[in-house]
């Protein structure tokens, strides 16, 4: 792997056996001190009872996996994420459609770049308050369904367990639509300009367009979002913990695993939640890596 | 077809401006007549300031601002440090672990770190760091594996005619680092500043897990502490929110095209 025969230059480089690792000694103690250690003393916490104060751990093998698993109210909570996903589907659809209309001549096309994509910039603790305020009682929803008539879907729409999951993954697609859509208009623009003339020469209307020239040419990007929304949506915390605190049965399952380890003490089993959480999306990120090897996925 | 499309990008804008924009009139409007008037209705006064006072004051988003800049321009320097080393090590050298290294960078990718905190927390504890700035300077440079990436990336684009250059005229490999490497990926230096400066900006849990004490608060916790004492006056919350929102915006309508390539290249490949 070192000597690829594709990078023979890398060779001439060799200037002492010690010097590269005195460059790496500071990243490498922080990448194992706050990623490997944790990730090992979590898998090692999981099979104990600890409270996370006590200086004693008592090893209870599976009983934290098993108690995940049998109690319902624990694993359940994972059908929120549900709502998220299904957030997450919209959302790329519509940053599709978006960055697709974008992507031809338009009118303050910048303006409404930057309109769309400039929510993904701000503050989360700003964007929660701006939704509670946004779904409060007599807020703007409210107030702006009663201005066109609509007086009478007015409700508590974080108040309601059957609504509140709607609005908060509402909020989510307000958030997040913005990296989205710029991703996709980006990779649109690296589209050669000559396949669409050839297209237009053929006749062939904006949807052909859409269908055989940008699609097949966004495939991977669109691949790559939609693994970072399943997994996003399985680790939803920061928008539902800032607005609702996790009430009105809008607890996630994240929400749920800090909850369990530093309000409730539980370390064991938020350990064993966290590993759960853990296994689902390195699995879901295999499955994506096998159903579409040529897609790399890096970041989450 | 045209029609349809404006309509919808209109629309699009709307329902993107309208929530902030009824804050920015909320936090104009005095207690009294926020009681009184409609989410929509104007304020009385477009230059009553009060609110935006007494967010800074009592909220204390003034501190928080200080506790942010530190941390910010800490972290900061630490990752473009910590992660332009690891690239030239990996990219510049040769040597027996250097595959094991690059796996170890890779696999720490895909572990999601808001999984990790619950152990995570025990080690920022063991090492003395809890309720100090340094809990949240230290998980931003250790878990950012990002800005190595991209300045691996970059790296690998640039010749290394340079650098040999310049060992052949006895430069060591420290020397190489500062004088030539370092100010060649002033690009890439610059993509990890804003895309990093902005998760730091905003991120939320970690100070408000790691750093609970009032003197510490950064703008996120500052804002999220509104909830408490300024619970019933909307108006001091929204002066917040939109003091914490303005920052972003001059440094979004400033720096727009790099910011744009430096979300592309960031998340992409």
């Amino acid at each position: 792997m070192t000597s690829s025969p594709t990078r023979p230059r890398r060779r001439t480089r060799r200037r002492g056996p010690v010097t590269p690792y005195a460059f790496l000694v500071a990243p490498l103690a922080f990448l194992v001190v706050f990623t490997y250690i944790p990730v090992a003393n979590m898998f090692w916490y999981s099979v104990t009872s600890w409270d996370g104060l006590s200086p004693s751990k008592e090893f209870v093998g599976l009983d934290n996996y098993v108690e995940i698993f049998t109690r319902p109210e624990l694993f359940g909570v994972l059908k929120v994420s549900i709502y998220y996903i299904g957030a997450s589907v919209v959302q790329i659809v519509l940053a599709l459609y978006f960055a697709t209309i974008l992507s031809f001549n338009t009118r303050l096309r910048n303006l409404f770049k930057g309109v769309i994509f400039f929510p993904y910039l701000i503050n989360g603790v700003a964007i929660g308050m701006i939704f509670l305020f946004f779904f409060q009682p007599g807020g703007t929803l409210d107030s702006a369904l009663g201005a066109v008539g609509l007086g009478g879907l007015q409700q508590q729409w974080l108040g309601n367990p059957d609504v509140v999951n709607y609005s908060l993954a509402g909020t989510s697609i307000w958030r997040y639509l913005g990296l989205n859509f710029v991703l996709f208009l980006g990779a649109i623009q690296s589209i050669p300009a000559h396949l669409y003339e050839a297209a237009e020469l053929d006749g062939a209307g904006r949807w052909a367009q859409f269908r055989y020239i940008i699609m097949p040419g966004i495939r991977p990007v669109v691949g790559l979002s939609f693994i970072l929304a399943i997994s996003g949506s399985l680790s939803v915390f920061e928008i539902p913990f800032i607005m609702t605190g996790g009430a009105n049965e809008s607890e996630t399952f994240v929400i749920q695993t800090v909850n369990m380890a530093f309000k409730y003490y539980k370390f064991g089993l938020a350990s064993a939640m966290a590993v759960v959480l853990l296994v689902i999306i390195l699995l879901v990120t295999w499955l994506q890596r096998r159903v579409a090897p040529d897609e790399k996925v890096t970041l989450s | 077809m045209r029609v349809l499309k404006y309509l919808s990008l209109v629309g699009a804008s709307v329902v993107v401006l309208l929530p902030p924009l009824v804050l920015v009139m909320a936090s104009l409007k005095t207690h009294q007549e926020f009681a009184t008037t409609g989410p929509f209705d104007p304020p009385h006064s477009w230059f009553n300031l009060h609110n935006y006072a007494v967010a800074f004051n009592q909220g204390h988003m003034l501190r928080g601002f200080v506790n942010t800049s530190i941390i910010l321009a800490v972290s900061l320097a630490g990752t473009v440090l910590i992660g332009s080393m690891a690239a030239y090590a990996i990219d510049r050298f040769e040597f027996r672990l250097r595959g094991t290294v690059i796996a170890l960078f890779l696999l720490a990718t895909l572990v999601p770190g808001v999984t990790t905190q619950v152990a995570t927390f025990k080690v920022v504890d063991a090492l003395s760091l809890y309720d100090t700035r340094w809990s949240a300077i230290a998980l931003f440079l250790g878990t950012d594996i990002i800005a190595i990436y991209i300045f691996r990336q970059f790296l690998r684009g640039v010749p290394t005619e340079l650098d040999e250059a310049a060992a052949l005229e006895g430069a060591g490999p420290f020397t190489i680092y500062r004088r030539i490497i370092l100010p060649l990926m002033k690009p890439a230096i610059a993509t990890v500043v804003i895309i990093k400066g902005i998760a730091i900006y905003n991120e939320f849990y970690i100070p408000f897990l790691y750093m609970p004490s009032q003197e510490l608060g950064v703008i996120s916790t500052s804002l999220f502490r509104f909830k408490g004492p300024f619970g019933a006056q909307w108006e001091v919350i929204s002066a917040g929110v939109i003091l914490v929102i303005v920052p972003t915006l001059i440094v979004f309508l400033l720096l727009q095209r790099f910011i744009y390539n430096g979300f592309t290249a960031g998340a992409t490949k």
